[in-house]
């Protein structure tokens, strides 16, 4: 066990924050700088200018466009530009549909789609959901029925298709068979958004930004050649993209964030004439706060060491969506604790809450979802229950 | 002790609980988000007729001199349907100040159209910097020829966007952070700056400004330099009234939540049936009676026994609010899923009251703090 990092990874370190200093646009620099929320072709303007670095996927191979980077050189990249606060790329192409097809789509198909993806000249969003198949993804009914030339016809709806106002396909779990288990009639389709009989309906999160989509299927047609893996087998694609998914929730760089965030709060806060941060409640609240972070960081790097070395997930990486999830949440509720009375504040003119305050409570408010998409954790607790600790089923 | 409800107790709860209902659903409190002043006045003056925003005045101002207890049981069954009118903020908050400190004059002057549904009266009290505490105060009041003239900001005044009178915190003596030399002045609307703002819960406050305002002498509500006792009381009883929204609140969530979990299916079971499920919920209803018992406490001691107990049982029912009531709330959008975190869908506008309300008049460090000073020894001056 070694947890030194290499002097030739601190150098990648520097690289990457000197360079992000440099690349990043002032307005873009500007709302990072307050934590604002991003609207999604500020995202898409982000990753064109990675993708010219040939950043804008870290994970990806380099026959893919990807940097060819080390795992930890991957993290390196991915933590420092959580850590300056840059635009979330979209992960629904670079990080699930992009890699799934490396795996198990055509040599047509990877040349078709990975290319735009990355460059960021097509948005993908995910069709996985539906009013009466949340947590119980499988028992999904959206159908795809067979016309006379072998295309797939869909009808059905699907439900929190993040981002489907802006994409331009989405990859979609389908019934191809009712009969028999549940699982085995699934098939994963990928389905251009501008085809006709598909209606796109935004939603309000909590938060009061639009994320959300409801998007709905009337007679779609949908080439037989979208079709990725075998007919009826999509449920074990759909079981390795959420693997990844839960991975993703993680968000330890963007939690390391918030606490950056929480502490400058503290700072900048003043009770009665003292700054919070002098308060010896508030400093151990967010040490409180910090710990739980820095254990979260570990059982990450740890499940990343394995990565590094070949190793299918451990334990550890079970916990990860888990905790990760929670200590989001609470980074955005010790910062609303913080800011005392101006946690009451909500969309108003800039000026009335400092620039610093004016999306906590809306970003409180978006992250009580983080405990719940991906598969909620009470899902997780069931999973890690019975297949990690090994405890009978019913 | 008796906790049931006289026959006029439950008269009252049964017309709240009918009006809410009937009158106020809660896509009423949604539409009127969008709405500048959020509520309606002739709703508001339909509350004055039924005799709700004097239930707690004496009768020479229209009165009907009830216990706080009978308002909170009113407030407690609009808190389930979010009804948006200013009780809270007017009557509560600005009633209490002028009922308690006002001469017979000024009550008769404000409290009566008050009572009557053609005044609205906020309580101006925090600064920036202040963090909860009234006695923080930098706005001043200088003597004048006239009277008073006073300078200042006041921050997050609860309804302070739709008031008529601005009841105003200023020093007229010591310094801030101390509770002496605070006085309370009557100001009107016109003769200061009001920036509305729109809060958390889809409610609005307003941030005020004062520059050189003249104050005629006769608008001082309580001695000079006697106010913070004045404020202190018209807080605690807001924090009374509070919890009881919060009751109404939580015991809503509680209530859908149930619903949910027995209508909704996955993995060919209703969601009910799971225990981790079950097992939660059973923690929200819990959390939901403790609440309900500290906010009893705190209303009743509001008129009865001795001031330092009445003190602990407020501090404590907020407590109980921000700890129990956003646990309520939380779990209410975590047993709903997905369609908990859109704005669609009803459980969140309940977790964002709970939160402003958790936080509009103290937060728990704020509670926790009096409560600990008020039941441990006093601590040695740093």
């Amino acid at each position: 066990m070694d947890l030194s990092i290499s002097p030739e990874h601190e150098a990648f370190r520097r690289q990457v924050r000197a360079w992000i200093a440099e690349a990043l646009p002032a307005d873009l620099k500007a709302k990072a700088e307050v934590d604002a929320h991003f609207e999604m072709p500020e995202s898409l303007r982000w990753q064109k200018i990675l993708h010219q670095r040939g950043w804008a996927a870290p994970n990806w191979p380099t026959e893919w466009g990807g940097p060819g980077l080390d795992p930890t050189s991957r993290f390196i990249l991915t933590e420092e530009l959580e850590l300056a606060g840059t635009p979330p790329l979209s992960p629904f192409g670079l990080s699930m549909v992009g890699p799934l097809l490396m795996q198990f789509g055509t040599a047509a198909q990877k040349q078709r789609f990975l290319p735009k993806i990355i460059s960021a000249e097509e948005v993908w969003c995910q069709g996985y959901s539906e009013p009466n198949a949340g947590s119980d993804l499988a028992s999904l009914r959206t159908a795809a029925t067979r016309d006379a030339a072998g295309n797939f016809v869909i009808n059905g709806q699907k439900t929190w298709t993040t981002y489907a106002q802006y994409a331009d396909w989405i990859f979609c779990l389908v019934r191809t068979d009712a009969r028999g288990k549940k699982q085995e009639g699934i098939s994963f389709l990928l389905i251009d958004m501008k085809t006709p009989g598909i209606e796109v309906k935004p939603m309000l999160t909590i938060g009061g930004t639009p994320a959300f989509c409801e998007t709905f299927f009337t007679n779609v047609v949908v080439p037989a050649d979208n079709l990725v893996g075998p007919e009826g087998g999509g449920w074990t694609l759909a079981k390795a993209l959420l693997g990844h998914e839960r991975t993703l929730i993680a968000s330890v760089g963007a939690s390391g964030r918030a606490v950056r965030r929480v502490k400058r709060i503290a700072e900048e806060t003043r009770a009665s004439g003292r700054r919070l941060i002098d308060d010896p409640l508030v400093r151990s609240r967010i040490a409180a706060l910090e710990i739980r972070l820095r254990g979260l960081q570990m059982a990450n790097y740890r499940a990343l060491a394995g990565a590094q070395h070949g190793k299918a997930p451990g334990p550890e990486s079970s916990i990860l969506k888990l905790r990760g999830s929670e200590v989001t949440q609470q980074c955005f509720e010790l910062a609303m604790e913080l800011m005392g009375e101006d946690a009451l504040t909500w969309f108003n003119e800039p000026g009335v809450v400092p620039p610093i305050e004016e999306w906590v409570p809306s970003s409180f408010c978006y992250t009580r979802a983080t405990t719940i998409y991906g598969g909620s954790n009470e899902i997780q607790k069931n999973v890690i229950a019975k297949y990690i600790l090994g405890l009978p089923g019913k | 002790m008796r906790f049931d409800l006289s026959q006029d107790q439950k008269m009252l709860v049964d017309t709240a609980a009918s009006f809410a209902k009937k009158s106020s659903p809660v896509a009423r409190a949604r539409r009127l988000r969008a709405d500048p002043r959020g509520f309606e006045p002739a709703v508001w003056k339909q509350m004055a007729e039924l005799g709700w925003l004097g239930l707690c005045f004496p009768e020479e101002v229209g009165g009907f001199a009830g216990r706080f207890i009978d308002l909170a049981l009113v407030i407690e069954q609009l808190g389930a349907t979010l009804v948006p009118e200013p009780i809270l903020p007017a009557v509560v908050l600005g009633g209490t100040a002028l009922a308690a400190g006002g001469n017979p004059e000024q009550r008769g002057r404000w409290l009566a159209p008050l009572a009557a549904g053609d005044l609205l009266v906020a309580l101006a009290v925090w600064e920036r910097g202040g963090r909860f505490d009234p006695t923080w105060c930098e706005t001043r009041a200088e003597k004048s020829a006239k009277g008073w003239r006073l300078t200042g900001e006041k921050a997050w005044v609860p309804g302070g966007h739709a008031a008529d009178l601005f009841l105003v915190a200023a020093r007229t003596g010591g310094a801030p952070g101390e509770a002496a030399g605070v006085s309370l002045f009557a100001v009107d609307r016109a003769a200061l700056t009001v920036e509305p703002v729109t809060t958390i819960d889809g409610r609005r406050a307003a941030m005020i400004r004062l520059a050189s305002v003249d104050v005629a002498a006769d608008r001082r509500i309580g001695g000079e330099g006697q106010g913070a006792e004045l404020i202190a009381r018209a807080l605690e009883t807001g924090c009374a009234g509070a919890a009881a929204e919060a009751t109404g609140i939580a015991q809503a969530v509680l209530d859908m939540t149930l619903d949910y979990l027995k209508t909704r299916e996955q993995f060919g079971a209703l969601i009910g049936t799971f225990q981790a499920l079950q097992h939660r919920s059973v923690e929200m209803f819990v959390e939901t009676e403790l609440l309900r018992g500290h906010s009893i406490e705190a209303c009743l001691r509001i008129d009865e026994g001795e001031p330092e107990e009445r003190s602990r049982a407020v501090a404590a029912a907020m407590v109980q609010v921000a700890s129990g009531g956003r646990f309520v709330a939380r779990q209410g959008i975590q047993l709903h899923g997905g369609i908990g975190c859109t704005d669609e869908h009803d459980v969140g506008l309940y977790f964002k009251r709970m939160q402003a309300l958790s936080q509009m008049l103290g937060d728990e460090q704020h509670h926790l703090a009096r409560f600990a000073d008020l039941t441990q020894p006093a601590r040695v001056a740093s």
